[in-house]
């Protein structure tokens, strides 16, 4: 660990993750458009095994973007400028991402780290059913794997995530939204990655289906052992669930603290301005989530675009954007 | 001022599989009355029957049996067309509510004329920039088109266009959930303040309680077609009286509780003898909507 880099706190204690499973270190990303977008801007953490560190920020603050990076999932005009994404294996190997040929890179994606992706609900294919969908991807990794076998891991998973193995045989229109997004994340679990980054997973679901997920990834995180990157803009989720939380604004990683220390001690403007766009469930009526007294009263509120950021962003698509 | 009276409700659907029929009941004697100056929030998980309420009120489903009635300030009955003057629609996702291919002034200057608010070019004009203000737009947006607008700014226009009629009654079917959390709040407080400058009634679905609670006067609880709890904001949301309130509550996520994920405590399971009753907070009681339509048909508590 370099010592200078101030995202690195320790995780938040009890938790007790202990090796890093992967390191980011100055990442640059720029979508090379005219003019050229600075997306990703000189971003470092440090993910450590079984450590579920979440990733806040609105809509267009570069938390996708990152994603991607990590897993070279962009193409041309995205770039990757500068900065390195590090893998520590299992077996004490480190392996530098963005070094890696083709090859390599299709054995790595999904067998080590593997995504749900935003949306995904509709990102399975309609046309196929579930099982060919979970079965093409043990076919891809493990050739060496016989029919039988196959099966059983695919029914294994489902299990895993709570949804029946004889839906297999369905197609994703057959199912609701919590289950497809359920196969999503069986998917992204079959070859037993040590990493999982999830973008909104569970965004346009229901409180309740919602509620089931967010209880899946913990008591599979406790089994398995995974390390888990949730993005989302949903602070009060992030704030339940992960054990650390990393604040993007415009591209930069502003905050980045135990989940406990954001919640209570947020440092940054822009993390406490986000913890006031949370209206409250219980206490004060119009109270809003971070709560020290000064949170205006719902009337005050009705200020246009509110929230972080929004303004500049407004301001900006305003004066130049579309013209 | 308009109320909106909704008596009644009940909504089947057909299902075919094969041969047989078979039909879903998803709305269930649904009552309650929106009154101007009012919010009330519809709450409920996906598939409890909250939109379909909302669509047959916005006229796009027709109700199998029960009523719904706007009446004007005078207590006539408001028939017809001159329905669609009062009552109006917000829609969920407001990148497929708007047209692409129309202007924002389009899309305001069509229910101008439409429902005869305006005549002619210049005072067409001159009342969609009036609507666009009033939403807290900027004028200059007028002939842009939605693809150019964010996500918040789309809703904004969408609810220029539902009060461009003249509506008294606004529906508006999860107004934020497609929207960015930094416009959520927003866009929620512009309907509150739109609310109280003309006197709307407003009705608000959605599945999130906590802005449910914050942005309304009651709540109605929706499960499987029926309302099964109803009361002020404040003593439906702190003090859930139905298992199924209970549930949705518990589900919110709460940085208050952390870690009681780990703990995995069972899901809590609805009280059968309760999940078709109703709890009517300003009643102080259970109430069975299927034994009687008179009061004292009531069960205790």
């Amino acid at each position: 660990m370099t010592p200078d880099l101030s995202p690195d706190t320790a995780p938040a204690p009890g938790t007790a993750p202990q090796a890093p499973v992967l390191t980011v270190r100055d990442l640059n990303v720029v979508y090379q458009s005219d003019p050229p977008v600075h997306a990703v801007r000189d971003i470092s953490f440090t993910l450590h095994r079984g450590e579920i560190l979440g990733l806040a920020g609105e809509s267009g603050c570069g938390k996708s973007t990152l994603a991607y990076a990590i897993n070279r999932l962009h193409e041309w005009p995205a770039d990757v400028t500068s900065g390195s994404v590090t893998f520590h294996d299992r077996d004490g190997q480190d392996l530098d991402l963005l070094a890696l040929g083709r090859e390599q890179l299709r054995r790595f994606r999904w067998s080590k780290l593997s995504m749900v992706f935003q949306g995904a609900m509709n990102a399975l294919n309609p046309v196929t059913s579930v099982r060919a969908q979970l079965e093409d991807v043990l076919t891809t990794h493990r050739p060496g794997m016989s029919k039988q076998d196959r099966r059983a891991r695919c029914a294994e998973v489902l299990e895993l995530v709570g949804v029946e193995p004889r839906r297999m045989n369905s197609y994703p229109h057959e199912l609701s939204g919590g289950m497809r997004q359920r196969v999503m994340i069986a998917m992204a679990l079959l070859l037993d990655p040590q990493v999982m980054i999830m973008d909104e997973p569970t965004t346009a679901l229901d409180v309740l289906v919602q509620r089931g997920i967010l209880r899946e990834i913990l008591r599979l995180r406790e089994e398995l052992g995974f390390a888990v990157i949730f993005i989302t803009h949903d602070l009060p989720l992030l704030l339940e669930l992960s054990d650390r939380i990393a604040v993007m604004l415009r591209g930069e990683i502003v905050e980045c603290e135990a989940a406990e220390t954001i919640y209570r001690q947020p440092r940054h403007p822009y993390a406490r301005r986000l913890l006031d766009s949370f209206p409250r469930l219980t206490g004060e009526r119009g109270a809003f989530l971070r709560d020290d007294g000064q949170a205006a009263p719902k009337t005050v509120r009705d200020t246009t675009p509110t929230g972080p950021g929004a303004a500049d962003r407004e301001q900006v698509r305003s004066d130049g954007g579309v013209r | 001022m308009t109320t909106l009276e909704v008596r009644d409700l009940v909504k089947e659907f057909t299902l075919r599989s094969g041969l047989r029929r078979t039909r879903l009941r998803a709305v269930h004697r649904v009552d309650f009355t929106l009154v101007p100056g009012r919010t009330v929030a519809l709450v409920g998980a996906s598939g409890s029957g909250k939109s379909t309420v909302a669509r047959m009120i916005a006229r796009l489903e027709k109700p199998t049996s029960g009523t719904i009635a706007a009446v004007g300030p005078d207590g006539t009955r408001i028939k017809d067309r001159h329905y669609r003057d009062h009552v109006q629609m917000v829609f969920q996702d407001p990148f497929a509510s708007l047209n692409p291919f129309h202007s924002i002034e389009h899309h305001l200057a069509r229910p101008l004329v439409l429902h005869g608010r305006a005549k002619g070019r210049e005072q067409v004009r001159e009342q969609a920039s009036q609507l666009l203000e009033r939403v807290s737009l900027p004028v200059e947006l007028m002939d842009r088109r939605p693809h150019e607008l964010s996500g918040g700014q789309r809703q904004r226009v969408a609810i220029a266009r539902a009060l461009a009629p003249g509506a008294r009654v606004i529906v508006a079917d999860e107004p934020v959930s497609m929207l960015d959390v930094s416009s959520r709040l927003g866009v929620l407080s512009l309907l509150a303040r739109l609310q109280r400058e003309d006197d709307l009634a407003v009705l608000y679905i959605t599945h999130d309680l906590a802005t449910a609670r914050h942005f309304s006067d009651s709540i109605l609880v929706m499960n499987r077609g029926r309302i099964v709890e109803r009361g002020p904001a404040d003593d439906v949301i702190l003090t859930p009286q139905h298992p199924y309130t209970q549930t949705l509550a518990a589900a919110a996520p709460n940085p208050e509780l952390r870690g009681r994920l780990l703990s995995s405590e069972p899901e809590p399971q609805a009280a059968s003898d309760r999940h078709h009753l109703t709890y009517d907070h300003e009643a102080g009681r259970w109430i069975d909507i299927d034994a009687a339509t008179d009061s004292d048909a009531a069960v205790a508590g």
